[in-house]
């Protein structure tokens, strides 16, 4: 298990040192830098050279990237020239603001979805059923880039919800942890509904297979009430497919929540990265491109654990596949 | 109807409306008129203020407010539709002065019906392209990575492992954004084709070399290399052919998530450029506020997405259900 986990943590570092490297050398090599940016076709030209020189972008690509490299692993990850801050600083602010918002997505899929797909899937049919599954259907086809546009539409028609933004310019009554919770729900709710109604529909599949199971029909046999089989056996049974997607899910949080936050103005880590990209910012490409990946590495990494804790069978096939390689 | 049957009629239409975008649409895509700015829809009626009834007709929009860019129809004259003629299916029969704007105008004055049908060419087709790029990727890479095995297999593997958990949305953020903004179209689809490709393709190859794996131990694969059939023969009439249900279904799944990309890469300004019309830049021009108070069918091209996923979701429940089964372990 230590073994596994070494070799897991490793192969995270190595992604992220490849995944910022890479950006760090494309955002360098791409036409245009952050200088021609900001300063426009007005600057002279000694302005420009000056606040090339300040940024280090008058360097050859390859002393540039040693240097990078070399500070990198001290993790000093350069300043960020648009926020004038160093980009250490920066991004566990933002990748907090991310987190904060797939947590609560997450939180609330797996409030929803899960109890909905125990009840659908325990029942052979019934309006009930068939509502939850129309619903499903029709929310897993609206991915969260619609339903973020479908939710601000609706907020801005009714007035109900803040649309834009984490905080009200000045705090209101309630007090700020309040006003961020009101500001919290669009966001949230755009990409935590597909979420659910994907954890609703395996879970509800997964359930209705456990059901036919013969230890279900032995325990009814028995004279266990109905209720009590389902809450207990089957239900205990059915979680492995939806605890193994837990890991999966992590992805889409993250390229869902890009979406989402670049429409509800929401100042995570994705609208860094787009500002960034846009202001040739390489030092903070490079750096939320590789939080990007330690995020998806860790939030992999962390389910398969949870896996193999669940269900034991899953790190006894992960061990015969290291064997077999 | 059967959910199946109303998916693939979904489907259908869609494919439809691309195609016959130059017929159907009453105007060209990049047709501006600068005195109908966010132009609400003409709706064709039957029914004239006195009560009598007619053939179809619209009402002309008058402009109220130029700052608001608010309309008011008028209800002097009924403007006939002219069907089939120079060469559309249907137009107003007074075009200069009163346009059928089925979804109205956008703040450029173009025609949100036509570029919404111009549209899902550039937006179905990207989709369309990137998918048979990246199954004929997976499949080439998968097929070989099963059939030899060893240090090709090892090696291809670890490739498909490490793109399939790059962060994907940043990666083809980072490659649109470091090329030159100032692309052609047609540059610009291929480039999108191949990023989203290239993103698709592990996905169909991890699969893929998993059938060909299991499929070669069978005895009709030992029976075809008994009777001499080569290592590409085998591969390619043989062994791949059993995995065109996964394929399917894989593709399935990838053509809505590239239609999402080019829609998300549009929306924040890294997709295609104006005045190209795609979904993602239509709704690129809508994001604005004001756009979801008072110009709502400035979104229309995110319900017609909506329908197209929610037809290719229909279509396959079934075959997905299957595609779960096969990956639980036996």
């Amino acid at each position: 298990m230590t073994r596994y986990l070494v070799r897991r943590l490793a192969f995270a570092l190595v992604l992220v040192a490849a995944v910022s490297s890479a950006s760090f050398l494309l955002a360098r090599l791409a036409p245009g830098d952050f200088v021609t940016e900001t300063l426009g076709t007005q600057a002279s030209r000694d302005e420009i050279a000056r606040e090339r020189a300040r940024f280090g972008l008058d360097r050859s690509i390859a002393a540039h990237y040693r240097d990078w490299a070399a500070a990198a692993l001290r993790l000093d990850f350069g300043p960020s020239m648009l926020y004038g801050r160093p980009v250490r600083d920066l991004i566990p602010e933002r990748a907090a603001i991310t987190a904060l918002l797939a947590f609560s997505a997450l939180v609330f899929a797996t409030a929803v979805g899960l109890p909905l797909g125990i009840v659908t899937g325990s029942r052979r049919g019934g309006a009930l059923a068939a509502a939850v599954r129309g619903a499903s259907i029709v929310l897993l086809s609206m991915p969260p880039l619609l339903t973020s546009l479908l939710l601000v539409f609706v907020a801005a028609r009714t007035g109900w919800l803040p649309i834009a933004g984490m905080r009200s310019s000045t705090v209101p009554s309630g007090g700020a942890a309040l006003d961020l919770l009101r500001h919290l729900i669009v966001p949230a709710l755009a990409i935590g509904l597909p979420l659910a109604a994907a954890l609703e529909r395996l879970q509800a599949q997964s359930m209705s297979e456990v059901v036919d199971a013969p230890f279900v029909l032995a325990a009814l046999a028995r004279g266990v009430p109905r209720r009590r089989v389902l809450w207990r056996g089957a239900l205990k049974a059915s979680l492995r497919p939806v605890a193994a997607i837990y890991g999966l899910m992590i992805g889409t949080l993250l390229s869902g929540s890009f979406a989402v936050e670049v429409i509800t103005a929401w100042p995570g880590l994705g609208s860094l990265m787009l500002q960034a990209l846009r202001a040739r910012d390489i030092y903070l490409v490079a750096g939320c491109a590789g939080a990007g990946a330690l995020f998806l590495a860790l939030g992999t990494m962390t389910s398969d654990l949870a896996l193999a804790i669940v269900d034991p069978r899953a790190s006894e096939t992960s061990r015969h596949a290291e064997a077999a390689a | 109807m059967t959910p199946r049957a109303v998916g693939a009629a979904l489907i259908a239409i869609a494919i439809a409306a691309a195609l016959s975008a130059p017929f159907v649409a009453p105007h060209a895509a990049d047709a501006r008129d600068r005195s109908l700015l966010n132009a609400p829809p003409t709706l064709p009626r039957m029914v004239g203020d006195d009560g009598s009834w007619h053939a179809p007709f619209i009402y002309r929009w008058r402009l109220v407010s130029q700052l608001e860019q608010r309309y008011e129809e008028d209800r002097s004259t009924r403007v006939g539709l002219a069907w089939l003629s120079r060469g559309r299916l249907v137009r107003s029969d007074d075009e200069a002065r009163a346009p059928l704007l089925l979804l109205g105008t956008d703040s450029f004055g173009r025609d949100v019906f036509s570029r919404l049908l111009y549209g899902a060419r550039i937006s179905l087709g990207l989709a369309a392209v990137a998918a048979l790029g990246a199954t004929l990727a997976g499949a080439i890479v998968g097929g070989l990575a099963g059939y030899r095995g060893g240090a090709i297999d090892d090696l291809l593997m670890r490739a498909t492992d490490f793109v399939m958990v790059l962060p994907a949305t940043y990666v083809a953020l980072a490659l649109r954004a470091v090329l030159p903004l100032v692309l052609t179209p047609a540059q610009v689809f291929a480039l999108l084709a191949a990023i989203f490709a290239a993103l698709g393709a592990p996905f169909i190859a991890r699969g893929v070399r998993a059938i060909v794996r299991s499929e070669r131990r069978l005895d009709y694969a030992a029976a075809a290399e008994a009777l001499g059939a080569g290592g590409w023969r085998l591969l390619a009439r043989h062994l791949l052919p059993a995995a065109r249900g996964f394929i399917a279904v894989q593709i399935t799944i990838l053509v809505p998530a590239f239609i999402v990309a080019e829609a998300t890469l549009s929306y924040v300004g890294l997709g295609f450029p104006e005045p190209v019309a795609s979904w993602g830049t239509m709704l690129h021009d809508a994001a604005n506020i004001r756009v979801f108070a008072d110009f709502p069918w400035l979104l229309s091209p995110a319900a017609a997405m909506f329908l197209v996923v929610l037809g290719l979701n229909l279509v396959l429940q079934d075959a997905r259900r299957g595609s779960l089964e096969f990956n639980r372990p036996a």
